[in-house]
């Protein structure tokens, strides 16, 4: 079979892959680069690979900015309760509906999870549905509206619908009902796929962007997406300090948007070696069986 | 004594029901837990799925905050009349249909070639570095990405322009042209989503038996025989649950990108139904108007799924459902 170990397809193949290594993750490289260098290269477009005139200068700017701190907290607030109000939402019901059988009405809810997968009311019936609620301008509007997600509560019922029956039976002979058998038996020994939808729920809540946008009007509760688009695409980087400053203290404008932008993938960076792990099992389970 | 009590409780019903509401009751009181369980996502679809969908009838009426749902006038088709009589409806019509076609057509295939060439590969840690780097974007923000493209596609500082200048030519303002706006929206779609996507084709890779690989080997099929006889036909029916899945989500453009990527200067082509729903609904409060522009834009969405779905039990019997 490796007779022809260096044929020009495998040769061709191994350029492709290279190739797309390399376009996925030079625009990271670049944007470390410039934000690490010295103004004036920047200034040049003479960063290529590697910071030149190494410095920490336009980070320090980055946290002068007095949007980002708020704003960094805000979402970290919004991923915590979010993600753990999702995670009680999600488990209860997909361990209630994986006893297909038992639970009460599980035929009806499970319809009407299949609907909502595929059907939503809109943009504006949402927006005006929040309003209804009286949750407009108000935390719950970012942090409920994710809380249930048909496909991460379909990949959880077909995990739990796994879980063997003895362990459960055992419970109910020690006289647990089905609140403690799920929190006593089956939670302990389900960390990993919990921790996998945890971590969907967390990173889609990280980087939501549409949802806080419309739902918040007050600056002081907007989460650090918003602030990014300010900052990144609508140019409002620079504070008119700034540009009164001038000489040798100029920043960038370029710097601080890159250096912005590094600033908040940054805990996706860390726990990306977690997140490719679970996630690439996650979308396994809930590709072979949901 | 639970178990004693609930003996007696079972044969009190006994008596007083007849069978069917008997089991039904038990049923209930057997899953009473489970119920409870259930109840906190039971709340959460209908109040942010159902409330919704039912809030769609407000494109029939004359919706004001002021009046309420209820007290609102009832308009029937009016604001589906104005839509389709706007004169700019073909222009929305033509760039939302038009944007989702050359997604599907480029960013569909892209991985299930990735995903090929990449199942290839023999040197497991060169796999393993390809993966890790291509799956990466796939969990940046929507406002991260576009924030890079424009950098990066920026006229005065960009690396792009800057290797175009390198080469001679003159600047393009990519992002300013409405010509450009479809290629960089499926680019960094592409970009974004290429290496995650790949997941599942992998995963149905090392679902096929190698024993048909050794025994069309032993028949002197060539590579590309074995990828058209054996590969392909294995994957199909994951291919076409997956296009499947996005052709009913063909209206659904990605809205986050679009937005964010577009400026009046390329409305021409990028200003799609979504967009246009935004900004007549939630910035110019036209609430019944958009909503009614919405529920048009979904009904395409699932006539393309049920006809796709119908289309493809009757050629592959293949079904979503």
């Amino acid at each position: 079979m490796k007779k022809n170990k260096f044929s020009i397809s495998k040769i061709l193949s191994a350029i492709l892959l290279l190739f797309i290594v390399f376009v996925t993750a030079y625009p990271f490289i670049y944007m470390v680069a410039v934000s690490f260098s010295e103004n004036i290269y920047v200034l040049k477009n003479d960063i290529t690979f590697y910071p030149k005139g190494f410095n920490l200068k336009v980070y320090a700017k980055v946290f002068e900015d007095k949007r980002i701190f708020p704003a960094y907290k805000n979402t970290i607030i919004y991923v915590v309760l979010g993600t753990v109000i999702a995670l009680f939402v999600t488990t209860g019901a997909a361990y209630a509906l994986s006893k297909r059988k038992r639970c009460p009405f599980a035929k009806t809810i499970n319809g009407m999870l299949i609907v909502i997968m595929f059907f939503n009311g809109g943009m504006i019936p949402a927006y005006l549905a929040i309003n209804w609620l009286g949750m407009y301008n108000t935390i719950w509007a970012v942090v409920l509206p994710g809380a249930l997600s048909a496909w991460n509560l379909i990949i959880m019922r077909s995990f739990f619908a796994a879980f063997p029956a003895e362990i459960e039976e055992s419970g109910q002979i020690d006289g647990l009902n089905d609140l403690g058998i799920l929190w006593f038996l089956v939670i302990p020994t389900s960390t990993a796929v919990i921790a996998t939808i945890g971590l969907f729920y967390a990173v889609g809540l990280w980087n939501a962007f549409f949802g806080p946008f419309i739902y918040l009007r007050d600056h002081t509760k907007y989460p650090l997406q918003i602030i990014l688009r300010q900052i990144v695409l609508k140019g409002e980087a620079i504070d008119s300090e700034m540009i009164i400053s001038g000489g040798k203290d100029i920043i960038a404008e370029d710097s601080i948007k890159y250096a912005t932008i590094i600033v908040s993938i940054l805990p996706i960076i860390l726990v990306y070696p977690y997140l490719q792990k679970y996630f690439v099992k996650g979308v396994m389970i809930g590709s072979v069986k949901g | 004594m639970e178990v004693i009590s609930k003996k007696n409780t079972t044969l009190n019903i006994n008596r007083a029901l007849p069978s069917n509401q008997n089991r039904f009751f038990n049923k209930l009181k057997d899953g009473k837990y489970l119920l409870l369980l259930v109840l906190p996502a039971v709340i959460c679809m209908l109040l942010f799925y159902y409330l919704p969908m039912w809030g769609v009838l407000i494109s029939f009426k004359q919706y004001s905050p002021f009046k309420g749902f209820v007290d609102s006038p009832w308009v029937g088709l009016k604001h589906f009349r104005v839509f389709f009589e706007n004169p700019f409806f073909y222009k929305y019509f033509r760039n939302t249909i038009l944007l989702s076609a050359y997604s599907i057509l480029w960013g569909f295939p892209a991985p299930i070639v990735f995903a090929l060439i990449l199942n290839d590969v023999q040197n497991i840690k060169f796999k393993k570095l390809v993966q890790t780097v291509s799956y990466m974007p796939h969990f940046y923000s929507t406002v991260v990405v576009v924030g890079l493209f424009t950098m990066f596609l920026s006229p005065t500082s960009g690396p792009i322009n800057k290797l175009i200048m390198s080469l001679g030519f003159n600047r393009v303002s990519f992002l300013a042209d409405a010509r450009y706006f479809r290629t960089i929206y499926i680019s960094s779609e592409i970009w974004q989503s290429l290496g995650w996507g790949t997941i599942i084709y992998l995963a149905a890779l090392t679902n096929i038996d190698p024993q048909l690989y050794e025994a069309a080997i032993i028949d002197g099929a060539s590579k590309f025989k074995r990828l058209v006889y054996i590969t392909l036909p294995c994957l199909a029916p994951t291919i076409i649950t997956m296009l499947l899945l996005r052709l009913g989500q063909v209206m659904n453009v990605g809205f986050e990108r679009a937005y964010l990527l577009q400026k009046p200067s390329t409305y021409e082509t990028s200003d799609i139904i979504q967009t246009y729903i935004y900004r007549t609904g939630i910035e110019g409060n036209n609430f019944s108007f958009a909503s009614a522009v919405g529920l048009f834009n979904s009904a395409i969405n699932v006539f393309f799924l049920v006809t796709c779905n119908k289309l493809s039990q009757y050629l592959t019997e293949t079904s979503l459902w």
